[in-house]
């Protein structure tokens, strides 16, 4: 048991089975977008070498102790709020304040919130005792609005979904009411309604839309028809890859970004969409027994939210690409072209992986 | 052990611990449920609608087009179309599905002119508009092939991959230049077009309104589109429609032009270039609306070719210009009749105030003369003798009197000075000048003498006769000052009548006295009618009595000593003639406004044109016994 002790030297920390799958998704990833993007091995080349900077980032991450990582929750959390804050003012972005221009780099600030959000609600609750009083349950729901409604301002409401969706997640792992949880339900379903009204007006087309895509076919309706045209024809077996004649040419719009996930269901049909959600399960579950064996308590809170955080991409992805739900820009993990996303789900992966790696020493698995 | 590690005492890790688990456990299981319905929908997508869905080959597509709708037509008043849509035959290229990129793209149009002829024009913006367009829209290369190009297509079809001909309605404007400058004209749909429209909408779309109605009731004319799911081939060639929804076809409009009116005002134009407006003095609808020289419209529908285009724009009587929109004119005389009824209503004169013209009049301790056109002058006149006879003298002291702000005050309510608001683009404003104006535009003073000219219509001012037009119509009607409208009636697809449209807005004059307003119809009855009138030759043999004013707009200032000859003048040099009238004189029905350019005096060259318009309008109007 010895030999587990913490050390900065030695055996790099990792978990092979979570590696593992992800190496699997990022290779079929990889290969879906080679055929989404019209045999481009240039893109191809761009988003290997992104996932690679993902994948150091987080061997990186997962050496560093959850200790450690504990101390730098406040500051990610604080200097992101203020960055959010910032692009309140000065950012950037086309119709949007997503990005801020730090002079050599852009940074989108809402990426980093996925992660500090779960992380410094996991910090608050962590000496607290669990489930959580009222008092920390407000507490705990100010640190995850605060962001969740400058992230939607900018606006991103993808963003702001998953943004919301980890804190909450951190918060219903930490044990607080079904009462409280079927509450917050209800206070948003009633929300929704004033939701309406603060919406733009591009964000209002695509409700419309999603409520009804016959009704303007050939405008903002387009994406939605089209995609499920895409993942209709794809059958039980697909067309095989690089063959999906509705995704290849004219049909998709952002057939290598968000709607990745519709080339994919017409190349390899029915089977390949069950394969890939099989796939995100496994990731999940793993995530799932990586906090059951976690040595501290925002530890616990902070794999398990992250892992479930990744069941929300993937249902909102999936709808969105099957026309369940309207078309909100969140990406299907690891698959999606794009770097930044990419780099934030590794980074969180780097944290598990850190968390796996400094497990409680007297853990049974299970 | 691990219950003596929690840092608190109340905390429990264990139970934490278990209550973590559980947790866990059921988030796992709402997770798994929620993938079974993600899947479940792609089951019903992939499986049980795939018959909907999915291709009879491998090669085949299901993609959505648009279905366009047919453009509305236009009516004018009485009926007749103005715009129709002719049934044509465009080219169209699909450059995606072109071999070989952009040399092949290059040799299939060198091919395709084998058999349809292609200038370099048609080549450069196909080019062009290439850009507007994804790469897999069809572009359209040539509009309205002829029947032999069409055929010679047909037999040669399998050669060109990407390529094709087809079918589509056509703008057609079967009165050609007489109604251009109303119309406009439909012409390709360029980026800037495609920036302003809702790119749904127009995904079918290749042309649009640029200049006119045709512009200006875009949103009406064009109508929704409608779309179809359709299966094709690897060609593109459509195998089956699998869902069709129509489209909406745009609204037909009726507009208050009177193509006869029009068409009479056009042809007494004669040779000239020049410009008549008619408003229906009840409700500001435009019964006509000419400038002349105008263009064919037709031209531009398929595209015009360069040399063709500069042939227009380089026309030294430039065409394209709007005259009646645009145009501006020194209203001259025909000022004359809103500054007497400025100074009537100021309390200023009476109508039987009199003033002495002995032919000059001077500003006290100037030595400057201003001249009526009568070298002897006119004698004693009140303000209807001064209207017949135009005495500038009459007038010159009017507006010494008033002075130009409170000039430019009253006039203002008439519309000069501003756009009068009509239902198409790109109208001139005109200029109606101030103390504050000129000492913003040209940081002077104001000078008397610009006083005494602007009572006379000369110096600053400048009208358009769409502007001189309304005024008359508002002078005439009482003080009822509309919006003039181009727009009758409108008739959406499928309504069984047409809808009258909302009546203009309009704004209220304040009438002061009645018996003002009339001394000024009165004296320009007499122009007309009166024994002294600058413009009798107007009446004759009229079944209805015209009041009228004529004017004179300087194009050339002559020096104090000359004599103004228009013989001796150089056309381009002699004086615009101007002419407004209404009849009948008692319930006007018509106001107009004409413009001769270059025409000398209005009553020889403009009162003619005045008088041809005001027949072919009365004689439909007045009832009674036609011809007689």
């Amino acid at each position: 048991m010895r030999r587990w002790l913490p050390s900065w030297i030695g055996m790099p920390r990792l978990d092979p089975v979570l590696l593992g799958l992800l190496l699997l998704l990022i290779g079929i990833g990889l290969a879906v977008l080679y055929s989404a993007s019209g045999q481009d091995m240039g893109m191809v080349a761009r988003q290997a070498v992104r996932l690679g900077v993902g994948l150091i980032v987080m061997l990186a991450i997962s050496q560093v102790p959850p200790r450690i990582l504990r101390l730098w929750a406040p500051w990610l959390y604080g200097i992101g709020i203020l960055m959010l804050l910032a692009t309140w003012g000065m950012g950037v972005g086309r119709g949007t304040q997503r990005w801020l221009d730090l002079g050599l780099v852009r940074f989108q600030p809402s990426e980093l919130m996925k992660l500090a959000v779960p992380m410094m609600v996991a910090w608050y609750l962590h000496k607290r005792v669990l489930p959580p009083a009222w008092k920390e349950t407000l507490a705990s729901l100010g640190i995850l609005l605060v962001p969740t409604l400058l992230i939607a301002r900018q606006p991103d409401l993808g963003t702001a979904l998953l943004v919301a969706a980890s804190g909450v997640f951190t918060l219903y792992l930490a044990g607080i009411r079904w009462r409280v949880i079927l509450g917050m339900g209800g206070l948003a379903a009633v929300a929704a309604p004033v939701l309406w009204f603060v919406l733009k007006e591009y964000q209002r087309n695509r409700i419309r839309t999603f409520l009804d895509p016959e009704a303007d076919p050939l405008g903002h309706g387009w994406n939605i028809i089209q995609s499920k045209v895409a993942v209709g024809s794809g059958g039980l077996t697909g067309k095989g890859w690089l063959n999906g004649t509705q995704s290849h040419l004219e049909f998709i719009p952002e057939r290598h970004t968000d709607f990745i996930l519709a080339v994919l269901s017409e190349e390899f049909g029915l089977l390949g969409v069950t394969l890939i959600m099989l796939l995100y399960m496994a990731v999940i579950a793993r995530g799932l027994y990586i906090a059951g064996v976690a040595r501290y308590t925002d530890s616990r809170l902070l794999a398990g939210a992250l892992s479930m955080t990744l069941f929300v991409y993937v249902l909102v992805n999936g709808a969105m690409v099957s026309g369940l739900l309207p078309v909100v820009g969140v990406p299907l993990p690891l698959i999606s072209y794009g770097g930044t996303s990419a780099v934030t789900l590794l980074a969180g992966f780097g944290i598990m992986m850190s968390i796996y790696g400094h497990r409680k020493l007297w853990a049974k698995a299970g | 052990m691990n219950r003596f590690n929690a840092g608190s005492a109340i905390k429990d890790e264990h139970q934490e611990r278990s209550l973590f688990s559980r947790r866990a456990k059921t988030g796992f299981l709402i997770i798994t449920v929620s993938i079974l319905v993600l899947l479940g929908r792609f089951f019903y997508l992939q499986v049980v609608a795939y018959g909907s869905f999915s291709t009879r080959s491998e090669s085949n597509r299901v993609s959505v087009r648009p279905v366009v709708p047919n453009r509305g037509i236009i009516y004018d008043r009485r009926g007749r179309v103005i715009a129709d849509n002719l049934p044509a035959y465009r080219l169209e290229i699909v450059p995606e599905k072109v071999p070989g990129s952009a040399a092949g793209l290059e040799a299939l149009l060198d091919e395709l002119s084998g058999l349809i002829e292609l200038s370099e024009d048609d080549r450069a913006n196909f080019h062009k508009s290439r850009r507007n367009y994804r790469v897999f829209d069809n572009v359209p290369v040539k509009f309205n092939l002829s029947e032999q190009e069409v055929a010679r297509f047909a037999v040669n079809r399998h050669r060109f991959k990407g390529a094709d001909v087809v079918p589509y309605l056509a703008r057609y404007y079967p009165y050609g230049e007489l109604l251009t400058h109303v119309l406009g004209y439909t012409g390709r749909l360029d980026a800037d077009d495609i920036a302003s429209v809702d790119e749904g909408n127009y995904r079918g779309t290749r042309t649009i309104g640029k200049v006119g109605v045709e512009q200006y009731r875009e949103k009406e004319l064009h109508g929704n589109s409608g779309f179809e799911r359709v299966e094709t081939n690897a060609s593109g060639r459509v195998l089956d429609v699998l869902e069709r929804q129509d489209a909406v076809a745009g609204t037909d409009l009726i507009l208050s032009i009177d193509v006869a009116v029009q068409r009479a005002a056009w042809e007494a134009l004669g040779e000239g270039t020049g410009s008549v407006v008619a408003i229906d003095p009840l409700d500001g609808s435009v019964i006509a609306l000419v400038s002349k020289p105008a263009y064919d419209p037709n031209a531009f529908v398929h595209g015009i070719s360069k040399p063709a285009y500069e042939a227009i724009l380089n026309s030294p009587q430039r065409p394209l210009f709007n005259r009646a929109l645009q145009g501006g004119y020194e209203p001259g005389s025909t000022i004359k009749p809103f500054v007497g009824l400025a100074g009537l209503e100021l309390g200023l004169v009476t109508p039987g105030t009199r003033v002495f013209s002995n032919g000059e009049f001077f500003i006290e301790g100037y030595s400057r003369p201003y001249r009526d056109w009568k070298e002897e002058g006119h004698g004693l006149v009140d303000m209807e003798a001064a209207l017949e006879q135009s005495v500038n003298t009459y007038f010159y002291q009017l507006a010494m009197n008033m002075g130009i702000d409170r000039m430019h005050d009253y006039l203002a309510q008439f519309g000069f000075g501003a756009a009068t608001g009509i239902d198409v683009r790109g109208e001139g404003s005109g200029l109606l000048p101030s103390r504050a104006w000129k000492q913003a535009a040209h940081n002077e003073p104001w000078y008397p003498g610009e006083t005494v000219i602007a009572g006379i219509g000369q110096g600053f001012n400048v009208v358009t006769p769409l502007q001189l037009a309304n005024a008359v119509a508002t002078l005439v009607n009482g003080g009822t000052r509309y919006a003039p409208r181009l727009l009758h009636a409108t008739k959406p697809a499928g309504a069984g009548k047409a809808l009258q449209v909302d009546s203009p807005v309009s704004v209220q004059v304040p009438v002061k006295s009645q018996r003002n307003w009339q001394t000024v119809l009165n004296g320009m009855d007499r122009v007309v009618n009166g024994l002294r009138g600058t413009a009798r030759d107007v009446a004759v043999d009229a079944r209805y009595r015209t009041g009228g004013k004529t004017g004179t707009a300087q194009v050339y200032r002559l020096r104090e000593e000359d004599e103004y000859d228009d013989k001796t003048v150089a056309r381009h040099l002699r004086d615009h003639a101007l002419f407004i009238a209404f009849a009948p004189v008692d319930a006007p029905r018509i106001a107009i406004a004409v413009v001769v350019e270059h025409g000398g005096a209005g009553s020889r060259a403009a009162a003619p044109v005045a008088r041809a318009t005001l027949d072919a309008w009365l004689e439909q109007e007045l009832p009674g016994e036609p011809g007689s």
